[in-house]
């Protein structure tokens, strides 16, 4: 098992130490809800260390990453980030990415941890331009620092003070403590904040100083359990759930990130012609109208009792305080105000499909 | 310290029994609802569903999970914590109490003779 950098840390803080990808960390400190809704109403500080970083250098880094995904890369200035996804020859997902570009000939991408080693072998492989691909996840760690209260936070470090001013889906480094830390207005949460990447000898001290300058706005350390319920209010799919190698990018719900007029890359001749046919399946977000708590890997089913799909994701969340989840099914049911049946232990709970996302930020 | 009532009788996986004359009542531990985080649903048992040692008889929901609650002893249910539809952190604040999960009849008196004492919870917890 994996230790980040933290690990003494989340010990000394309370928290409750599981395995996750292979990593051991803590899925709570005080508790998911309080954390939650820290996170929703002041701010949250998360160690995602287990995260990947590889960095992609040379002069034809943007051609590689152009057909090794799916968004279009060439749409990227210095300092801006993407979402995209690595597909394969079928059109599903190897993995979801950022790919942040520092300029023409030189990308960082953040990986998940479930797939850091399988992504990067997938690279070498497939890479066949001018381009060099590293994978220097052992030498980062990474801290999120997400809410309303995170701007504040950072203001509260001269060092740090200037990623502030980042729009979103920017970044920039810089030097704290005689560190280069790469930061980013970037989040997993449907909160404001950022996502740092440090050095890992650095890492411990960094996630000391955010805490102790959130100390008196309300920052609160979140673990596996909260990182989760948030981003599923959210609607942010996680691989494994609602992204998968045998689940169409398209049904999944990527087509926003995926660019078929930008010439080729692995998965489009698939994904063309599944969009050409017509999607089978979407991806519905849906709350439960019956007493009970859907998860993943639960049979749907129509009124008539066919089943039309599976459930992908599903608990009770702290902030909307209702169950809900998100489920792969037949088009036939993923409008709005769909009727669909899910069976939990072998009982069917009536839901009922709504508009994503489950929870938006206040403007 | 975690509170472990003498006048209990206890499961490995952190049930408690009252036993009543004929009556027994079931719930999980405080032990257990410390481990469970905050109860957001409770699936109680249908009244008159016959259990069996050892079989899951209830779910326990936190945000993060679900647990099976197994019952301690066999035999019918005779009642069930209702009171918990409404809130189930009961289970959370007030576990030998409020947080009640269901009353069991028709039990074997053996099969009592086989839970812990609260003496012998304490030390399996502390384990």
């Amino acid at each position: 098992m994996k230790k980040t950098p933290l690990y003494e840390t989340h010990q000394s803080l309370g928290g409750k130490i599981v395995t996750f990808a292979g990593w051991e960390l803590p899925v709570q400190y005080q508790g998911v809800i309080p954390e939650h809704t820290a996170t929703r109403t002041k701010a949250g500080l998360f160690d995602v260390s287990h995260m990947g970083e590889i960095f992609v250098t040379g002069p034809e880094a943007e051609q590689s990453l152009q057909y090794l995904t799916c968004n279009d890369v060439s749409k990227l200035y210095d300092g801006k980030a993407l979402y995209s996804a690595i597909l394969n020859e079928r059109g599903g997902v190897v993995d979801d990415i950022i790919i942040y570009r520092y300029n023409k000939e030189k990308f960082l991408i953040c990986v998940n941890a479930s797939n850091a080693d399988k992504d990067f072998a997938w690279f070498t492989k497939h890479n066949t331009f001018q381009a060099v691909y590293e994978n220097q996840s052992a030498s980062y760690g990474q801290i999120a620092l997400q809410g309303s209260a995170a701007v504040s936070i950072v203001k509260k470090i001269p060092e740090l003070a200037s990623v502030a001013e980042l729009a979103y889906f920017h970044f920039k480094e810089v030097q704290v403590a005689g560190a280069t830390i790469i930061a980013a207005r970037t989040g997993y949460t449907g909160e404001d904040g950022f996502e740092f990447f440090v050095p890992v000898a650095c890492t411990v001290s960094f996630w000391n100083m955010l805490l102790e300058a959130g100390a008196n706005e309300g920052l609160v350390p979140n673990g596996l359990g909260a990182r989760d319920s948030l981003r599923l209010e959210a609607c942010y799919p996680l691989h494994g759930h609602e992204l998968g190698e045998d689940i169409s990018a398209l049904e999944s719900g990527l087509g926003w990130v995926i660019k078929f007029d930008k010439g080729d890359f692995i998965g489009k001749a698939a994904l063309q012609a599944e969009k050409t046919a017509g999607l089978k399946r979407g991806l519905a977000g849906f709350f439960v109208t019956d007493p009970g708590i859907v998860r993943e890997n639960q049979p749907v089913f129509d009124a008539a009792g066919n089943q039309i799909g599976i459930t992908t994701s599903g608990t009770k969340t702290p902030t909307i305080q209702k169950a809900l989840g998100m489920a792969l099914v037949h088009t036939s049911h993923t409008k709005e105000g769909s009727e669909i049946f899910i069976e939990v232990r072998g009982k069917k709970l009536r839901a009922e499909v709504v508009k994503k996302p489950f929870y938006k930020k206040p403007a | 310290m975690t509170n472990v009532p003498d006048t209990l009788k206890y499961t490995k996986d952190h049930e408690w029994v009252l036993v009543e004359g004929s009556v027994a009542t079931v719930g999980v531990t405080e032990f257990a609802q410390s481990e469970l985080g905050e109860i957001v649903f409770v699936d109680v048992p249908a009244v008159g569903k016959t259990v069996s040692a050892g079989s899951s008889f209830c779910v326990l929901e936190s945000t993060k999970a679900a647990s099976d609650v197994y019952a301690p002893i066999g035999g019918t249910v005779s009642a069930a914590n209702d009171a918990l539809k409404d809130d189930p952190t009961k289970v959370n604040s007030d576990p030998y109490g409020a947080g009640w999960l269901c009353k069991l009849e028709g039990f074997q008196a053996a099969e009592l003779d086989k839970l812990m004492t609260a003496a012998d919870y304490k030390k399996h917890i502390n384990a």
